[in-house]
């Protein structure tokens, strides 16, 4: 088994006095598409903050590439290659759709993915590019924050919620790029409320419930009982 | 005559009140923060240029060489070290911390340069003008007009085509997400507030070579710099430029009814227009 690009360790997450997360364990080997799944309040995306340097944790609690980086801020966890898709888009709505996508490539980070790589993935894009970032429709939002992230060529590329509140052909059309996506050899972590979508991009699954794993292993080898068992808890 | 005379003065005025308040404007934008000591620092920058002009035998405006740089390094440091600690959702404790620091650059400034009025001596050219017919244009307050036009342009050309404006828009807009993308938060607000005091310097200067100034010079200035954003709309810095082109002809038209009314003026202009376009003459449209 080769060594996981990203290993997470008991890992705790606290909101003030609430505590989120409770001793969660993840990895994700290179080239690996791993889903998160779970209920609302499960804890997905305190993990994504957690991960991506917002929410600030112990150092030792998340290694990247072995080295500890639990502790470090935001934006050094972005320069090592970790991009977060966050839930809700979240695009800047002063700067243009370009704009938007020129900044989450400031890094300047080496890789496969510019500007015009961006467009040819998503077409829509470049025709709109000087409008508004919010003046788009939902799913183009999503475009723009999805090629927002792959424009700093990120090692570990991280999707929250990504079809949540989308109709379902647009859910349909991201989804349709995904493969293009960690095609180029990235690693990815997918949170998602559907299940059966979460199950077909990804390898490997990953079940949190109230805070806690409650179930891990192959996409492909778990059941139907086991999975809702873990998501509901009955 | 006389009247469009005024109206004229008060104009170029204005522009030297834009300057006031392009810097108020740029760090409220960018980080949400009401620099109480703003005025303060307008005083203070026109005590570095007594100080570098006197000491070294320059003309205050060959000082702005040394005084932007000096006020723009002290605003990263200012920052960084003191008002970094400060910033959160709540705008209170930032507030309360410029307002501590307004009374010790007041203080400071007193110790060191004791309360006598001082002025920054330009030579010949404070005195210089040009005749158009009937109206007399000092070159002065002319020259100050055309730098405030610059200085706002340039922060316009600044926020909206290069990578340092994309990156203060990004923060203004989502601070946390700003991270994702690589920004360091505590270093744009430098950056901002680095800015912010370059242009403070410059205003800084030209008031001391326009009118005296004393410590407690800085609470009028940083008024007149509030009303001129107010006035010209939160978040447009041309309309700052108008904001401050409007204080100006109120304060020279109210001095030439009676000249005890130039503050006066400015004040009564400034509550009508918050009264009847509470968010400013020109307010940002997604505001």
């Amino acid at each position: 088994m080769p060594d996981p690009i990203i290993s997470i360790q008991g890992l705790d997450a606290h909101y003030g006095d609430f505590q989120a997360l409770y001793g969660v364990d993840l990895a994700v080997e290179p080239g690996q598409v791993v889903a998160v799944i779970g209920a609302n309040g499960a804890g997905k995306t305190t993990l994504m903050r957690s991960i991506s340097g917002l929410l600030k944790n112990k150092a030792d609690a998340i290694r990247w590439q072995g080295r500890p980086i639990g502790a470090l801020r935001a934006d050094q966890i972005a320069a090592l290659g970790i991009a977060l898709v966050p839930e809700g888009r979240l695009l800047f709505p002063s700067l243009s759709v370009e704009e938007n996508l020129i900044i989450g490539g400031q890094l300047g980070r080496k890789g496969p993915w510019n500007l015009a790589r961006i467009y040819q993935l998503f077409p829509i894009l470049q025709e709109r590019r000087n409008v508004p970032a919010t003046a788009l429709s939902g799913g183009q939002q999503q475009m723009v924050a999805i090629g927002r992230a792959l424009m700093s060529n990120p090692e570990l590329l991280m999707m929250d919620e990504i079809s949540l509140g989308l109709a379902p052909v647009v859910i349909k059309s991201i989804y349709e790029a995904l493969p293009d996506i960690v095609g180029e050899g990235l690693s990815a972590i997918v949170v998602e409320q559907d299940i059966a979508k979460a199950l077909s991009v990804s390898s490997h699954v990953v079940c949190l419930q109230e805070g806690r794993v409650s179930l891990t292993g192959g996409s492909g080898e778990l059941s139907r009982d086991e999975i809702s068992k873990a998501y509901f808890g009955v | 005559m006389d009247w469009i005379n005024a109206i004229i003065q008060g104009a170029l005025l204005g522009g030297l009140y834009a300057m006031f308040a392009a810097g108020l404007s740029l760090i409220f934008g960018v980080m949400r923060l009401v620099n109480i000591a703003h005025g303060d620092l307008i005083v203070l920058s026109a005590y570095v240029a007594l100080t570098t002009s006197v000491g070294l035998g320059l003309n205050p405006l060959l000082a702005l060489v040394i005084v932007v740089p000096v006020m723009a390094g002290f605003g990263y440091a200012l920052q960084r070290l003191v008002l970094n600690r400060t910033m959160g959702d709540d705008l209170l404790p930032p507030l309360l911390v410029t307002f501590g620091l307004s009374i010790i650059i007041q203080n400071a400034l007193l110790m060191g340069y004791s309360a006598d009025p001082q002025k920054l001596q330009a030579g010949p050219i404070e005195t210089a003008s040009v005749n158009l017919g009937p109206i007399t244009l000092g070159v002065m307050p002319v020259m100050v007009f055309a730098i405030a036009v610059a200085v706002i342009a340039g922060l316009q050309w600044m926020f909206y085509r290069t990578a340092l404006g994309r990156a203060f828009r990004a923060t203004s807009d989502r601070q946390d997400i700003a991270q994702l993308m690589g920004l360091n938060r505590a270093h744009v607000f430098g950056l901002a507030m680095a800015l912010s005091l370059a242009v403070t310097a410059i205003a800084g200067v030209f008031l001391g070579i326009r009118t005296s100034f004393d410590p407690a010079a800085g609470a009028s200035r940083l008024i007149f710099g509030f009303e001129a954003v107010i006035i010209g709309g939160l978040g447009n810095l041309w309309g700052t430029l108008w904001g401050g082109i409007i204080l100006g002809v109120a304060q020279t038209l109210g001095a030439k009814i009676n000249p005890g009314y130039q503050i006066l003026a400015g004040h009564i202009v400034f509550l009508l227009i918050l009264a009847v376009r509470p968010r400013g003459l020109f307010p940002r449209m997604d505001g």
